[in-house]
């Protein structure tokens, strides 16, 4: 290898400190990941840290496997008979394929919020309460001041402070998606899982959601499927890209996007870009 | 060359456009024919029954003598026997639901319960008579009182809520659920506080279709073995009772002897229609009311 001049290292060393500076902690650690669906593999050897109070985004071409790799994180993928896994994923350091790992305590940890906004044919109120009620909390008081913080949490409150007890289907499309995630919010966990949480809303919700995002990510770490380059462009310290089930690149947001070391990930990338 | 010949479907037309006018006519005439039979049916009933319904007859005990019959004790054993039937059958018929929706799925022994709930829906209801008075009657010694015929009715009408639930269960999108699960929500949360709220007018409609079928029904009970005269007005579960359609059987039945019983008959079955009615009606406020939007 060709001898490095000396600021070309410099800058080098300075680009690896500035990452690797806060000794991020690894909230989730995944490692050899396969998953079939019936015969068919969907996700290849995965191999994958994800870092504390980081935006971590998830890119590639549709069926890569970014829904079946987000899902597998809670273990929602569990809900189809199908499935098959092996490897092992870590979260904060404990094998959660582990048989003995309670999918309800991890999930009470893990929040996640979906393509589709799904809020339940609820309240507004309701829909928030529900997480810190299924986890035992009756005190009234206790539920508003969650209720009253989640939906701060996600910039939604101004907008229903005065119809907290109306439908929730009432809402806008853009409006629900934000409910959902102060629905997550409210059982104040320390991941949230989003797959395209902004694809069917308009600009400017999609706007307000990313805001969220980058003020969430003080308390917690996040980890957003996307099909829109620009936006895990503007949002994630570091991004996946995912080819065919497998990680073709995984690394800060900054390089991939502007020095891609695969040239599939520069094909990919480039041609989103047009 | 064309292959479509405007003479040829010039010639076609004609016999095309008559096979269109008759199919038409001929649907009609298929509903018009039971319109006709249903109108028949319900005018000869009310003819026969016009001056017979009034107070006395709703409130007076059974007697041999028609001016001073009264079917206060079917309606008592009607209701008595609803009060086995619907709790019974709404906890068999929405526990079976639940299980085979969100527990068995896909399972082999899934695929072998539905298929025998399919087919207990096609069996005679006599047979389930048969069954009631060899198990409930006889072998728990209950005799011929309410709660065999509810237990043995519950029978009968289970296959009916079953699937109307099952159907309810099935139409709660499964966003909702993952929704639940994805807030560490175990399965038994998830149904209770979402799958059965969404899927309750369902159920309810099922419920109380099923309530009707249960309501109308008469020969399981007659071979349970009801009494043709039964005074006594039955205060609960263990009591022998009779139920409005027996009660027009056995009319109908001696109707040979006594002329007026024909008419007593008659305005049974008008107040058991009003009922039956009344059910419906409040089977479909309820869907009406309660459907959530998905
Ligand atoms: N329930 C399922 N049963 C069988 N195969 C499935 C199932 N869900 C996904 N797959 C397959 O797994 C592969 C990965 O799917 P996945 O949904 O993870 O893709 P994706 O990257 O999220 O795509 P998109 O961008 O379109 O959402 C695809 O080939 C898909 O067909
Ligand atoms: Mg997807």
């Amino acid at each position: 290898m060709a001898v490095l001049t000396m600021t070309e290292t410099k800058g080098k060393l300075a680009e690896e400190q500035e990452f690797s500076q806060a000794e991020k902690k690894i909230v989730y650690g995944t490692k050899d990941l396969n998953l079939w669906y019936g015969g068919d593999q969907a996700l290849k050897n995965i191999n994958l840290d994800i870092y504390e109070n980081e935006v971590t985004a998830i890119i590639g071409p549709s069926g890569c496997g970014k829904s079946t790799y987000i899902k597998t994180l809670n273990r929602m993928v569990e809900l189809i008979p199908v499935v098959r896994v092996s490897g092992e994923i870590l979260y904060r350091e404990r094998n959660i394929l582990d048989r003995s790992y309670k999918v309800e305590d991890l999930r009470t940890n893990v929040g996640m919020v979906f393509q589709k906004p799904n809020p339940f044919p609820k309240s507004i109120y309701e829909n928030v309460a529900y997480g810190p009620k299924i986890h035992g909390i009756r005190d009234k008081k206790i539920l508003n001041e969650i209720v009253e913080k989640s939906l701060r949490g996600a910039a939604i409150w101004d907008e229903v402070k005065d119809r907290l007890n109306e439908n929730a289907y009432g809402l806008s499309g853009g409006q629900q998606q934000r409910l959902c995630i102060a629905r997550a919010l409210a059982i104040e966990p320390d991941v949230i899982l989003m797959d395209e949480p902004t694809s069917a809303l308009d600009p400017i919700s999609t706007l307000k959601v990313e805001e969220l995002v980058q003020e969430l990510k003080k308390d917690i770490s996040i980890i957003i499927v996307t099909h829109n380059m620009q936006q895990a462009a503007r949002i994630s310290d570091r991004t996946a890209f995912f080819l065919n089930g497998e990680v073709v690149e995984y690394t800060n947001t900054n390089s991939i996007f502007s020095n891609p070391s695969d040239k599939r990930t520069e094909d990919y990338i480039t041609g989103r870009f047009g | 060359m064309k292959y479509v010949d405007a003479a040829q479907v010039q010639k076609k037309m004609g016999t095309r456009l008559l096979a269109n006018k008759l199919a038409k006519n001929l649907f009609f005439l298929s509903t018009l024919f039971g319109l006709i039979v249903l109108v028949i049916l319900i005018y000869r009933v009310v003819a026969q029954s016009i001056g017979w319904i009034d107070a006395d007859f709703i409130f007076n005990k059974l007697s041999t003598d028609p001016e001073k019959a009264g079917i206060m004790g079917a309606i008592l054993g009607t209701l008595w026997l609803m009060a086995v039937v619907a709790p019974v059958t709404m906890v068999l018929g929405v526990g079976t639901a639940i299980y085979l929706e969100e527990y068995a799925k896909k399972s082999r022994l899934q695929g072998f319960i539905q298929t025998n709930i399919s087919n207990l829906a096609g069996v005679p209801s006599v047979v389930f008579g048969i069954l009631g008075l060899t198990v409930f009657a006889r072998a728990l010694d209950l005799g011929s009182v309410v709660l065999a015929g509810g237990l043995t009715m519950a029978l009968l009408v289970l296959p009916v809520v079953v699937v109307a639930s099952q159907e309810a269960i099935r139409a709660v999108p499964q966003y909702l659920r993952e929704a639940s699960y994805g807030m560490g929500a175990t399965k038994w949360q998830t149904i209770k506080n979402i799958v059965l709220p969404a899927s309750l007018p369902g159920i309810l409609t099922g419920v109380i279709l099923a309530l009707s079928r249960a309501i109308g029904e008469t020969a399981p009970l007659v071979v349970i073995g009801i009494p043709a005269l039964l005074i006594p007005l039955p205060d609960g579960v263990l009591d022998k009772f009779t139920i409005l359609p027996v009660q027009v059987y056995y009319w109908t039945t001696d109707s040979a002897l006594v002329a007026e019983y024909a008419n007593l008959a008659a305005a049974t079955i008008v107040i058991l229609l009003i009922v039956l009615f009344a059910m419906n009606s409040v089977a479909i406020l309820i869907r009406n009311k309660f459907q959530k939007r998905f």
